[in-house]
C-alpha cells in the first residue's frame, strides 16, 4: 500500500511541474507590472517595479526560482497591496475556509448519503418520489437566494424581531480576525460560520442526493444483487452491504472531486458572509491585481488539487480490490 | 420414467406478466411442468420465448413492481405454494431449498468481496455452523467443484479468477447448502467450448453425486443432449413439447422442435457442403400473438385450422409426450419402412 501511495506521489510530480509552468505563463501573458500600476504610470516606474520583482529576468530562472521557493515552503514575497507575505495571507485565510467547507462537507454527504438511500430503497414508491421532488425543487433554486434568505430568516429577522442573535448576519467590520483560529472557537464558529454550512448543505444536497440516488440504482440492476437474493439474502442485508460498497466508488470520486472546490473556498459564500476565507483573499487579489498572492495562491491549490487526487487514488484501492496494487 | 415418486417440485398454470409501456404482456403463459427428485429438465427454447422468465418466477426473483405472476398459479415445492408465498418464506427457500445459477459468471459475482464471504453468506442464512466449520465447509465446496488451491482461492476476489472458475464458484455458492432443487439459467452460454464441456462433466457429476434436480434452461440442444433427463420446448411463452431426451431427439413431434434439431450443426457425414438449416422467419411479438397457433408464421405444415384455433398441450396417442399442436409430425416417421428426418443426437 505503501508503496502504491508513494508510485501515486511520483507520478504527480511531473503533472505538479507542468500546472505551473502553465500558471505562471498565463500570468505573464499581458504585463502583470503595467496592469498594477495603472495607466497613468511612466515606463520607468514599471521598469523599476519589473527590476525589484525580478520579472525582467529570464522566464526559466523565474520558474526555477518559483519552484524551488514551492519545495522549501518559502512564501515569505510580500503581496504588492497590503505588506504581509503570502505566507501569513495563507495562514490566515486557510482555517475560516476550512471552518465553513469541512463541516459542509461532511455533513451533506451525510445526509445527501442517507437520504439518496431511503429514495433508492423505496425506489418507484412514494417516498422515493416526494424526496426526488424536493432535490429537484432545491436545486432549480438559485445559490442566491439561499444566501439572501437565509441571511434574512436565519439571521436578520430574529435579531430584529426576537431579540435573538444566535447567527450573525455576516462578519462584522469590527469584530477582530487576526487569530486564524478564531472562527474554529466552538461559540465564534455557531455565531458566524454556522449559518453558512446550514446554506451550503442546502444548496448541494439538491443535486448530489439525486447523483448518489441514481449510482445507488444503477449498482441495485446489477446481476450481483440478483444473486445475493437468490442466496436468500434479506433486502436490508442487499442494500446496505452488497449494494453499498459498490456504490461507495462513483460517490468517493464525487465527493473527492468536490473536496477541492470546497479548500478553495465557497467564494460566494465567503463574500456574503464576509469570511476572510482563501476564496475571499484571491478574489480580492485578482481585482487588486496583486500578482504575488495570485501565483501562491493558485499554486497551493493545484498542490491541494493533486493531494485530493492521489487520496482518491487511495480511497479506491481501499474499496474496490480490483485497484488494489496493481 | 420417475411414476412412483412424487414432484419435487410442480408447477401448475404458470402465467407471469410484466408491465410496460403499452400495457401488461404475458411472457410466460400457463406453463406447466413436473420436476421429480434427482432428475434434470431442460427447458429449451429461443430467445425471449420465456425460459429464463419461468425459472426466475419459480424463485420469485422477479421485480415486484414490474411483474405479477397470475393468482391462478400455483409452484408447489413439496406441500408449499411459492407462487404467492410471502418474502419470509421465499428467503427460507432460496439458497437453502431451490438455489440458481446464472448465465453471466463475470458479473454474477459481487466484484467487491472475497469469493469465500460470498459463498459464507449463504451458510450463515440457511445453516446453523459456526465460522470455523463454514471455513472447512467452503473449501471442501471448492474442491468438490474442482478448484485447484482452495484454501488460498477463498480469499480471492472475483476479477482473480477466469469465467470457468466463477461458474464453479457459483455452482460450489449454490450447492453449498445442499438445495433439492438447482437451476441453472444458460450456465455455459457465456463460457468458451471447452470450459463448457468441463462445466457440464462437473453438473453430471454434482448430480449425482447430491442426489439435486436441477432444471437447465438453455437454447443448446447438444447441452440438453448430454445432461438431460426430460426436455420441456417452449415457443412465445407457451410450452409446445415436453418428452424424454431420447424422444425429443429421436421422434421430435411438434414441427418447431424438429425444426431446431435440424438447425444443429453435424460434423462430416452426408450433411457435409450443405448450408446449415434456418427456421424462417422471427418468434411473435408478445404485443401481436396471432390468434391460433404461435408457431404458425414459420411452419411448413400450416393449415388454416391452425390459423383459426391455438391448439392444446396434449399427448397425441403418446402418453408422456404431450405437444401443442394440431397436425403433430408421426411418432415414429417412416417413409418406405425407413425412418425420415434422422436428427442424430450430437
Amino acid at each position: 500500500m505503501w508503496a502504491y501511495i508513494l508510485r501515486k506521489l511520483l507520478y504527480n510530480i511531473p503533472v505538479y511541474l507542468g500546472i505551473i509552468l502553465v500558471m505562471m505563463l498565463a500570468l505573464r501573458v499581458s504585463d502583470p507590472v503595467a496592469a498594477y500600476l495603472g495607466k497613468n504610470a511612466t515606463q520607468q516606474e514599471i521598469n523599476v517595479k519589473r527590476t525589484e520583482m525580478g520579472l525582467d529576468r529570464p522566464f526559466i530562472v523565474q520558474y526555477a526560482t518559483f519552484v524551488g521557493q514551492i519545495v522549501t515552503f518559502d512564501f515569505s514575497e510580500q503581496g504588492w497591496n497590503n505588506k504581509t507575505s503570502v505566507g501569513k495571507q495563507l495562514a490566515s485565510s486557510i482555517p475560516p475556509s476550512l471552518a465553513i467547507t469541512v463541516p459542509s462537507l461532511v455533513t451533506s454527504a451525510l445526509i445527501s448519503m442517507t437520504v439518496a438511500l431511503i429514495a433508492a430503497f423505496y425506489r418507484g414508491r412514494f417516498p422515493d418520489k416526494f424526496l426526488m421532488f424536493i432535490s429537484v425543487l432545491g436545486m432549480s433554486i438559485s445559490f442566491l437566494v439561499y444566501v439572501i434568505l437565509g441571511q434574512y430568516w436565519g439571521a436578520f429577522l430574529p435579531q430584529q424581531r426576537l431579540n435573538t442573535d444566535v447567527f450573525a448576519v455576516a462578519v462584522s467590520a469590527g469584530a477582530d480576525v487576526s487569530d486564524p483560529w478564531f472562527f474554529l472557537r466552538p461559540n465564534k464558529w455557531v455565531y458566524y460560520c454556522m449559518l453558512p454550512v446550514i446554506i451550503n448543505v442546502i444548496v448541494t444536497m439538491g443535486y448530489d442526493t439525486r447523483y448518489y440516488r441514481a449510482v445507488m440504482v444503477e449498482e441495485t440492476n446489477r446481476d450481483y444483487i440478483v444473486t445475493a437474493r437468490a442466496k436468500g439474502a434479506t433486502r436490508r442485508k442487499i442494500m446496505f452491504v452488497h449494494m453499498l460498497k459498490n456504490a461507495m466508488i462513483p460517490i468517493i470520486t464525487h465527493l473527492m472531486i468536490t473536496l477541492p472546490f470546497l479548500i478553495a473556498g465557497s467564494v460566494v459564500l465567503e463574500m456574503y458572509f464576509l469570511i476572510p476565507g482563501m476564496g475571499r483573499t484571491l478574489i480580492n487579489a485578482i481585482v487588486n491585481k496583486d500578482f504575488p498572492v495570485i501565483q501562491g495562491f493558485t499554486a497551493v491549490l493545484a498542490a491541494i488539487f493533486i493531494v485530493s487526487n492521489i487520496l482518491t487514488d487511495v480511497l479506491y484501492a481501499l474499496v474496490d480490490p480490483r485497484v488494489r496494487l496493481s | 420414467m420417475t411414476n412412483s415418486t412424487p414432484p419435487i417440485l410442480s408447477v401448475r398454470n404458470l402465467t407471469t406478466s410484466f408491465r410496460t409501456e403499452r400495457g401488461w404482456i404475458t411472457a410466460v403463459d400457463d406453463v406447466s411442468f413436473d420436476l421429480a427428485p434427482g432428475e434434470t429438465l431442460g427447458i429449451v427454447g429461443e430467445s425471449g420465448c420465456g425460459k429464463t422468465v419461468t425459472s426466475k418466477s419459480v424463485m420469485r426473483l422477479l421485480p415486484e413492481h414490474l411483474s405479477r405472476i397470475d393468482a391462478r398459479s400455483r409452484i408447489f415445492f413439496r406441500e408449499t405454494n411459492l407462487a404467492h408465498a410471502p418474502e419470509k418464506v421465499m428467503r427460507t427457500i432460496r439458497g437453502k431449498r431451490i438455489a440458481m445459477i446464472f448465465q453471466e459468471p463475470m458479473t454474477s459475482l459481487n466484484p467487491v468481496f472475497r469469493i469465500g464471504w460470498q459463498i459464507e453468506e449463504a451458510l450463515r442464512y440457511h445453516t446453523e455452523l459456526n465460522s470455523h466449520e463454514r471455513r472447512d465447509r467452503i473449501v471442501e465446496m471448492l474442491r468438490l467443484v474442482e478448484i485447484p488451491n482452495p484454501e488460498k482461492r477463498i480469499d480471492e476476489y472475483p476479477h482473480q479468477l477466469s469465467g470457468g472458475m466463477r461458474q464453479r464458484v457459483m455452482i460450489a455458492m449454490a450447492l453449498c447448502c445442499e438445495p433439492d432443487v438447482l437451476i441453472a439459467d444458460e450456465p455455459t452460454t457465456a463460457l468458451d467450448v471447452t470450459i463448457q464441456a468441463q462445466i457440464l462433466a462437473l453438473m453430471n457429476q454434482l448430480k449425482e453425486k447430491l442426489g439435486t434436480a436441477i432444471i437447465l434452461i438453455t437454447h443448446n440442444l447438444g447441452v440438453v443432449a448430454q445432461v438431460c433427463d426430460r426436455v420441456m420446448v417452449m415457443y412465445a411463452g407457451r410450452a409446445v413439447e415436453s418428452a424424454s431426451v431420447a424422444e425429443i431427439f429421436h421422434h421430435p413431434r411438434h414441427p418447431y422442435t424438429s425444426a431446431l434439431l435440424a438447425s444443429i450443426p453435424k460434423a462430416g457425414g452426408k450433411h457435409k457442403g450443405q448450408r446449415l438449416h434456418a427456421i424462417p422467419g422471427i418468434v411473435p411479438s408478445l404485443f401481436e400473438l396471432p390468434k391460433g397457433c404461435r408457431f404458425q408464421d414459420r411452419c411448413d405444415y400450416k393449415q388454416q385450422r391452425c390459423v383459426d384455433e391455438e391448439p392444446d398441450l396434449i399427448p397425441h396417442d403418446i402418453e408422456d409426450h404431450p405437444v401443442r399442436c394440431h397436425f403433430p409430425l408421426p411418432a415414429k416417421p417412416t417413409v418406405n419402412g425407413r425412418p425420415i428426418r434422422p436428427h442424430p443426437v450430437p
